[in-house]
C-alpha cells in the first residue's frame, strides 16, 4: 500500500519528501486512464450498437436505442461508488483500531471520490430513467433510493470533515461517522426493498437486455477504466490529505518553536504580569 | 444500571426545571402538524391516509430539537467533563442520556398522536401495534440522536451540522414507522409487525453502536 | 514519598496551538503546588492534561501511577478539577447538583450536605437553581461538588477568583484538609496572597514550559504504574 505515497513502506517519509501529488506511478496511471477513456469513448459511442431489436409488430423496433450508452458510465460509477465508500468505512474502522493518520487520510480520500461518483451515478441514472422509465425519479426502486441516502450520509461525512477541529479529534469523529454510514446502508436497503417490494433495476440492465458481445465488452471496459480513474484520483487525493497533515504538523512544529522562544525570554514575555516575579520558591 | 437511571433521572429533572420541551419543543411539534395539514390542502381523506407519514415526519423534526437540547445540557457548563471524571463508563452515560431522550420523545409522540386523531381524523385500529412500533422507533431515534449529538457537540456549528448528519440516519425509521403505523391506523394493507421487527433491529444496531462509540466521542475535544 | 505527578517534555495542543511546549514537572504526594504564570502560559491546559481530559501529544507523563497516554480512563475518576466552567448543571438546584455527583461517586447525601457546609453555602440556597446564584456562590458549590468526590489529586484553576474573604478562607481550609488527608493539590492562581498562604511550593509556567529546575521532591519514578 506504500505506493499510495510513492515511496518505501516507511509510514513517515522524511518531511518535504513529498512536495506534490504527482509521481512516475501516477503519471503512468494517468496516461493509462487517458488511453482508456479514449478507447471507452470509441467503443461506447461508435463501435457498440444501440439497443434495438424487432418489436412484436412487423417493421417496428423496440429497445433503449442510444440511451443505452449511458450504461457504460452509470454502471461503472455505481460499482465504484460502493467500492470507494466501502473502503472509506473499512479505513475508518482500521483508523479506530490503529489510530494512524494514514488510514484517516485514506478514508477521507475515498469518501470524497465516492461522493462525487455517487453524484455521477445518480445523475446518469436520472437522465437514463427519463426516456426509459418515463420518469426522472422512481421511488419504488431500491437501488435508486438507497444510493440517494448513501449520497446524503456521506455528504454529511464531508460536511463534518470540513469543520475546523484538532486533527486527532476530527479523525476520530469522522471515523465513527464513516463507520456509521456502513451500518446504515444495509438497513436502508432492506427497508426500501420491503417498502415498495419491487425494483425496476435488475431486469433493465443486465438480464432482460440482450447483451451483445461488443456491448458486454464495452461495459467491462467501462468498469476497468473507471476503476483506473478512481485509483488515480484516490492516490492524488490521498497524497493531498497527507500533505495537508504534514503541513499541519509542520505548522505545529513552528508554533512549538515559537512558544519555546517565548518562554526563553520570560522577562519580556510577562513574568511581571503577576506583580511578583520572584519565580520558583522553595517549600 | 443505577448509574444509567441516575443520568436519565438527572436529564428528566433538568427538563422539569427548565421546561424547554414543554414550552418550546411541544408547540413546535404541533405547529409542524398544522403546517403539514395546510400543505395537503385540508383534504380530509388525504390527511387521514397520509397521517402515519405526517406523524412521523413531525416526530423526526421534533426529535432533532430534543436531541440538540439533550446535548446542549451537557456542554453548556462543560458538565460533560464532570461526567468523564466520574467513574461511570461512557456506555452507561450513553444509555442514561438515550433513555431520558426516549422518555421525552414518548411524551411528545403521545401529544402528536392525540393531535393526528383530532386534526387529521386518524383512527387507531391496532393499538398494540401502534404502541409497540412507536416504542421501537423511539428507542432507535433516541440512540441515534444521542450518538450523533455528542459527535457534533463540541463543534461551533452543532446546530446546523446535527440535522445534516441525523436526517439520513432517520430515513429507515421513517419508512418503517410509517408502514407500521399504516397498518395500525388502517391506511395501508401491510404487515405492520414485520416493520416493527425492522424498527427493533434499527434500535438494537444503534444502541450497540452508540454504546461503543460514545466514549471515544465524549473524549474527543475540538 | 511517591510522586503524584511526573511529566517529561510534555506537549499538549489546544486547537492546533501548542499550549504546553515541553513541560517537566514533579509533584510529590501531599504537596500543595502553586502554579503561576501570565495569561496564556498554559496553566489551564496543564491542569486539564493532569486531569486526563486533554491528550498528551508528545513527551511522557504519569499521574497517580496512570500513564497519560494509555491509562487516562483509569486516572479520571481519581482526579477532581475545579475549572473556569462550573461543570455543573445550571438548571438544577444546588442540592440536586451535589446529590447527582455524590451519587455517581458513591458518596452519601450526608456527605454532600457536609461538603456544602464546609464551603459555607447557606442552607437557604439549597433549593435555588444554580442559574440564580452569584459567581462566588457558584464557585463554592463547584468546590463542594469536587470535595464530595474525595479525589486523590485536586486540580484547581483559579479557585480564589470571584470569592470574598471568607470564601477564600474556606477554599484554603479545604485544600489544607485535602493535603492533610494524603491528597495532592495543584492550583493555578493569580490571587497571590491567598494562594501563597496555602501553597507549599510554587512553580512558574511561562510560554508553555516551566523554566529552571522542576524541583523534584522525590526521585522521578520511571515506572510507578503499580503504585
Amino acid at each position: 500500500m506504500s505506493f499510495l505515497l510513492g515511496r518505501s513502506p516507511d509510514r513517515s517519509p522524511p518531511r518535504a519528501a513529498l512536495t506534490h501529488t504527482g509521481s512516475r506511478t501516477t503519471r503512468i496511471l494517468g496516461a493509462g486512464v487517458l488511453v482508456g477513456v479514449v478507447g471507452l469513448g470509441l467503443c461506447a459511442f461508435i463501435f457498440s450498437p444501440p439497443d434495438s431489436r424487432p418489436g412484436p409488430e412487423a417493421g417496428t423496433r423496440i429497445g433503449q436505442f442510444d440511451v443505452v450508452r449511458l450504461m457504460y458510465v452509470h454502471v461503472p460509477a455505481a460499482i465504484w461508488t460502493y467500492v470507494a465508500l466501502g473502503t472509506c468505512a473499512a479505513a475508518s474502522a482500521v483508523y479506530l483500531w490503529r489510530r494512524s493518520t494514514w488510514w484517516d487520510s485514506l478514508a477521507h480520500a475515498c469518501a470524497e471520490i465516492g461522493v462525487v461518483l455517487c453524484a455521477v451515478t445518480l445523475l446518469t441514472g436520472m437522465i437514463w430513467g427519463r426516456p426509459v422509465w418515463g420518469t426522472w425519479w422512481e421511488w419504488g426502486d431500491v437501488r435508486l433510493v438507497t444510493t440517494l441516502v448513501l449520497f446524503l450520509a456521506y455528504a454529511g461525512y464531508l460536511a463534518l470533515r470540513s469543520v475546523p477541529a484538532a486533527p486527532e479529534a476530527r479523525a476520530r469523529r469522522a471515523a465513527i461517522l464513516g463507520l456509521g454510514g456502513a451500518v446504515l446502508i444495509p438497513i436502508v436497503n432492506r427497508s426500501v426493498e420491503w417498502w415498495e417490494n419491487r425494483t425496476l433495476h435488475q431486469q433493465s440492465t443486465l438480464e432482460e437486455l440482450r447483451i451483445e458481445d461488443l456491448t458486454l465488452f464495452t461495459l467491462v471496459l467501462g468498469i476497468f477504466v473507471m476503476g483506473l480513474l478512481v485509483l488515480w484520483l484516490v492516490v492524488h487525493r490521498f497524497r493531498l490529505a497527507w500533505l495537508e497533515a504534514e503541513a499541519e504538523s509542520a505548522g505545529l512544529q513552528a508554533a512549538l518553536a515559537e512558544r519555546r522562544a517565548e518562554a526563553a525570554e520570560p522577562v519580556a514575555a510577562g513574568a511581571g504580569e503577576d506583580g511578583a516575579g520572584e519565580g520558583s520558591a522553595g517549600p | 444500571m443505577r448509574e444509567v437511571l441516575l443520568v436519565a433521572a438527572k436529564d428528566l429533572r433538568i427538563e422539569l426545571r427548565s421546561r424547554v420541551l414543554l414550552y418550546q419543543v411541544a408547540p413546535f411539534a404541533v405547529a409542524t402538524l398544522v403546517l403539514l395539514g395546510f400543505a395537503l390542502d385540508a383534504d380530509r381523506s388525504a390527511l387521514r391516509n397520509f397521517s402515519p407519514g405526517l406523524f412521523w415526519v413531525a416526530v423526526l423534526l421534533t426529535a432533532l430539537l430534543a436531541a440538540q437540547r439533550s446535548v446542549a445540557v451537557e456542554h453548556a457548563g462543560r458538565a460533560a467533563d464532570a461526567l468523564l471524571l466520574s467513574a461511570t463508563s461512557p456506555a452507561r452515560i450513553f444509555a442514561g442520556k438515550a433513555l431520558a431522550l426516549a422518555a421525552q420523545l414518548a411524551a411528545l409522540e403521545a401529544l402528536l398522536g392525540v393531535a393526528i386523531v383530532v386534526l387529521y381524523d386518524a383512527r387507531v385500529e391496532h393499538f398494540g401495534l401502534a404502541v409497540a412500533s412507536a416504542a421501537a422507533a423511539t428507542v432507535g431515534i433516541a440512540a441515534a440522536g444521542t450518538l450523533y449529538g455528542v459527535l457534533a457537540a463540541p463543534l461551533g456549528v452543532r446546530e446546523t451540522l446535527l440535522p445534516v448528519l441525523l436526517l439520513p440516519v432517520f430515513a429507515p425509521v421513517l419508512i418503517g414507522a410509517t408502514r407500521a403505523f399504516g397498518d395500525a391506523l388502517g391506511t395501508a394493507a401491510v404487515n405492520g409487525w414485520a416493520w416493527f421487527g425492522l424498527l427493533g433491529l434499527f434500535a438494537l444496531v444503534y444502541a450497540v453502536f452508540g454504546a461503543l462509540a460514545y466514549g471515544p466521542l465524549l473524549e474527543a475535544e475540538t | 514519598m511517591e510522586s503524584a505527578v511526573w511529566l517529561r517534555d510534555a506537549v499538549c495542543c489546544r486547537g492546533g496551538f501548542p499550549a504546553l511546549a515541553g513541560v517537566d514537572l514533579d509533584v510529590a504526594t501531599g504537596e500543595i503546588l502553586l502554579l503561576r504564570g501570565p495569561n496564556g502560559a498554559g496553566k489551564t491546559t496543564l491542569l486539564r492534561l493532569l486531569a486526563g481530559l486533554a491528550s498528551l501529544d508528545d513527551g511522557r507523563g504519569t499521574v497517580l501511577g496512570c500513564d497519560l497516554r494509555s491509562d487516562r480512563r483509569a486516572l479520571r475518576p481519581q482526579v477532581g478539577l475545579l475549572g473556569h466552567d462550573l461543570m455543573l448543571y445550571e438548571d438544577l438546584s444546588v442540592v440536586e447538583n451535589l446529590r447527582f455527583f455524590a451519587a455517581l461517586a458513591g458518596a452519601s447525601e450526608a456527605e454532600s450536605q457536609a461538603a456544602l457546609d464546609r464551603l459555607e453555602v447557606a442552607p437557604r440556597l439549597g433549593d435555588v437553581s444554580l442559574r440564580r446564584l452569584s459567581a462566588g456562590q457558584r464557585k463554592r458549590v463547584a468546590a463542594a461538588a469536587l470535595a464530595v468526590r474525595r479525589p486523590r489529586l485536586w486540580l484547581l484553576d483559579e479557585p480564589h477568583a470571584g470569592l470574598d474573604e471568607s470564601g477564600r478562607g474556606a477554599v484554603n481550609r479545604l485544600v489544607r484538609d485535602a493535603a492533610g488527608s494524603g491528597a495532592t493539590v495543584v492550583l493555578a492562581s493569580h490571587e497571590a496572597p491567598a494562594a501563597a498562604e496555602v501553597a507549599t511550593r510554587t512553580v512558574e509556567l511561562v510560554g508553555g514550559i516551566i523554566p529552571g529546575p522542576t524541583g523534584a521532591a522525590a526521585p522521578p519514578p520511571v515506572e510507578v504504574r503499580d503504585a
